[in-house]
């Protein structure tokens, strides 16, 4: 009677194929994430957050492959005035970026910093562990272990404009783990642009402390090609009286897993995170999003917008937590799913958990088709169906793209998904 | 311009029969006024011609200054100069009104192989049309329809069809919500649209409309039949004495 071979233990192979950067001051912080991962496991079906969503190809050694798409439109924010950081495969590219200072603020590329009382050493890391109970993250914490490259942006003014992270595609082999680290000091603000594909595979993880009256306005446009997949984290914490907002366009993709794990701690702190997706085909899109309310007289907006079809998933899992003593709160959460077919699927779990007894919460998830009325308005005034149907797509997606609120760059989301749905249409 | 010969429609999903024949011509330059009870299949004829789903015509015919109405799609039917303007004018969230008057007028043109609208040219019309409309750069600004008054909405039918310049123009209830005011402003946005070249095929309930908006037909509709066509006069004769001796005059 011969023995099984031992099942190979899928986290240690992970482990196994990443090696930990000695960037001296990050050093404990990454040991520290690399025992949480040890001890949680890497992702599997049976974890309460990852039903709805496959994560053998975020796990799986090596990366699966994706071939590299040209999308053969100019790049998004294209004429916006900016300050440009590329990555390409997950790795900082000098030559293709701008000049890195602006004034008030610094950024650094993680893998330079290397003073040991660098500031980010209280931030790295930071806010993933806080993020990682209730829900465990595995994912958060490999890449806090293992994450290459990164930047770390100091915001102590009000920098003239956003900084734009741009992520190259180029390999068709390329696992790609970045980590940014933004601290924006008290009265601070910045705007973060991110776009691109990145890699075949992006770990991606951003934390973001906002402290007491600082803005932080974050747009993002995920990368096109096909067969990509991405599990991203945002990180973020918000002091008192100050604003996060985030907003995240996906088109294509085979899998995309974006969390977001927002924590305010100081009063009258806003916090709106919002996504826009329309998937064909081969597209699994996932928002698993946590708000955690520990202040008095804060206000949060989950949006999320999703138009599927041809057998295209998506998922939502948002939560509202309120804490005692959270009183004041106002919460609101909707996660809608617009499905142009019958073979495409949408799956929700809205959840709020509430412990303060003064809160307005709301929360809604919808799945619909098309409304016929609108439909048959539009097509009366000479609007041709296949038009008329991209313009009340359109229109399904304008609240989560209402949640920028800098009027350029909704314009720039907006006329760009005018162009992909028009393109379609062939 | 608009004939309607023997037009018999039923329901799609079940056996019922709401249009039993209808006959009705109005030429070029005549405002046609269709009067008649709660249920008689005025509405139905109005989203049958403009072609709405739902409808299946058994039998009968209406055309368009000789164009098959029925055998084309909604939208083909607008780019051959039909115009509904509707009872319930719907609201389309994040769809700049402009951007959607914008792409039917030039939807519109492409179809008929006519050069585009400028962006400039079409900013400059429809400022002109919106003014005498009382329409604001506001409510040009806004989404369609959301969070309009019904008697903005209205207006902003007026609007579209100041705009679609169309050849044959049917208003289905447009009096249904307007205050007095409104009311006398959307007639005045229909009666500056009247013109020689041009039909209108009015359905209301009530012969208010009418005092503004003259009749040179006015046809009684019942139980999905045309019963009984006369002059403006026929609709004093509802206002005063209601549907009920014209129903059993014809009984």
């Amino acid at each position: 009677m011969g023995e099984a071979a031992p099942k190979p233990n899928p986290t240690e192979a992970m482990i196994a194929a990443h090696a930990m950067p000695d960037t001296g001051w990050s050093v404990a912080a990454r040991k520290d994430a690399l025992a949480r991962l040890r001890a949680m496991g890497v992702p599997d079906r049976r974890d309460e957050y990852w039903k709805f969503t496959r994560p053998d190809t975020l796990t799986q050694m090596p990366a699966p492959t994706a071939a590299v798409f040209d999308p053969d439109e100019a790049p998004i924010f294209g004429d916006v005035d900016r300050l440009r950081v590329v990555f390409v495969d997950g790795v900082f590219d000098a030559e293709a970026s701008d000049d890195l200072s602006l004034e008030g603020i610094t950024i650094e590329r993680l893998a330079d910093a290397t003073s040991d009382l660098h500031w980010a050493r209280d931030l790295y890391g930071a806010l993933e562990l806080r993020g990682q109970d209730p829900v465990e993250r595995p994912l958060a914490a490999l890449n806090t272990a293992f994450a290459t490259d990164g930047v770390l942006i100091h915001v102590t003014g009000q920098p003239s404009k956003p900084v734009s992270l741009i992520y190259l595609h180029k390999s068709e082999r390329s696992d790609a783990v970045l980590h940014h680290c933004i601290k924006l000091d008290a009265g601070a603000s910045l705007t973060v642009l991110e776009n691109g594909p990145a890699a075949a595979r992006f770990n991606k993880l951003m934390e973001v402390e906002v402290a007491d009256n600082a803005q932080f306005h974050h747009i993002r446009a995920q990368g096109r090609d096909h067969e990509r997949c991405a599990a991203t984290h945002i990180f973020a914490r918000l002091g008192a009286e100050s604003v996060f907002k985030s907003f995240t366009l996906t088109a294509n993709g085979v899998l995309t897993r974006n969390e977001c794990i927002l924590e305010l701690t100081g009063d009258d702190a806003q916090a709106h995170v919002a996504g826009a997706c329309v998937g064909d085909g081969a597209f699994h899109h996932d928002d698993t999003v946590f708000v955690t309310h520990d202040a008095v007289n804060c206000e949060s907006r989950q949006v999320f917008k999703k138009v599927l079809c041809n057998g295209a998933t998506g998922v939502f899992q948002g939560k509202i937590l309120v804490k005692e003593g959270a009183q004041k709160t106002d919460g609101y959460q909707i996660s809608q799913s617009l499905l142009l077919d019958g073979d495409s699927q949408f799956l929700a779990k809205p959840e709020l958990e509430i412990y303060a007894d003064d809160v307005a919460c709301s929360h809604g998830s919808t799945s619909g088709a098309i409304d016929e009325d609108a439909l048959f308005y539009l097509r009366a005034r000479g609007v041709p169906e296949a038009e008329a149907t991209d313009m009340l797509t359109l229109s399904f997606l304008a609240e989560a793209v209402e949640e920028i609120e800098a009027e350029e760059l909704r314009d720039e989301i907006n006329g760009r998904m005018a162009e992909w749905l028009a393109r379609r249409r062939g | 311009m608009l004939s309607i010969k023997n037009l018999n429609v039923k329901l799609e999903e079940e056996d019922k029969q709401i249009l039993k024949g209808v006959n009705l011509e109005v030429e070029a330059g005549k405002v046609h006024a269709i009067m008649g009870p709660n249920g008689s299949g005025k509405s139905t004829l109005s989203y049958v011609l403009s072609g709405k789903d739902g409808y299946e015509v058994t039998e009968g015919s209406a055309e368009l200054e000789g164009e098959d109405l029925l055998d084309m799609e909604p939208e083909e039917r607008a780019a051959a100069g039909l115009f509904l303007a509707f009872q319930y004018p719907v609201e389309i969230p994040g769809v700049g009104n402009m951007t959607f008057l914008r792409t039917a007028v030039n939807a519109q043109r492409k179809a008929r192989d006519e050069e585009e609208m400028s962006a400039a040219e079409f900013l400059k019309a429809v400022r002109e049309r919106a003014k005498s409309l009382k329409i604001d750069a506001d409510m040009l600004k806004r989404p369609v329809n959301v969070g309009f008054s019904g008697g903005e909405k209205k207006r902003n039918e007026i609007l579209q069809m100041a705009m679609l310049e169309p050849k044959m123009c049917i208003l289905d209830e447009t009096d249904s919500g307007l205050d007095v005011d409104a009311m006398k402003l959307v007639s005045e946005g229909v009666n500056a649209l009247r013109s020689e070249g041009r039909g209108f095929l009015v359905i209301t309930h009530y012969q208010r409309l009418l005092d503004h908006i003259k009749p040179d037909v006015v046809h009684i509709m019942a139980d999905g039949r045309i019963v009984k066509s006369g002059g403006p006069e026929l609709a004093l004769e509802v206002e005063k004495n209601g549907y009920g001796n014209i129903l059993a005059e014809m009984a």
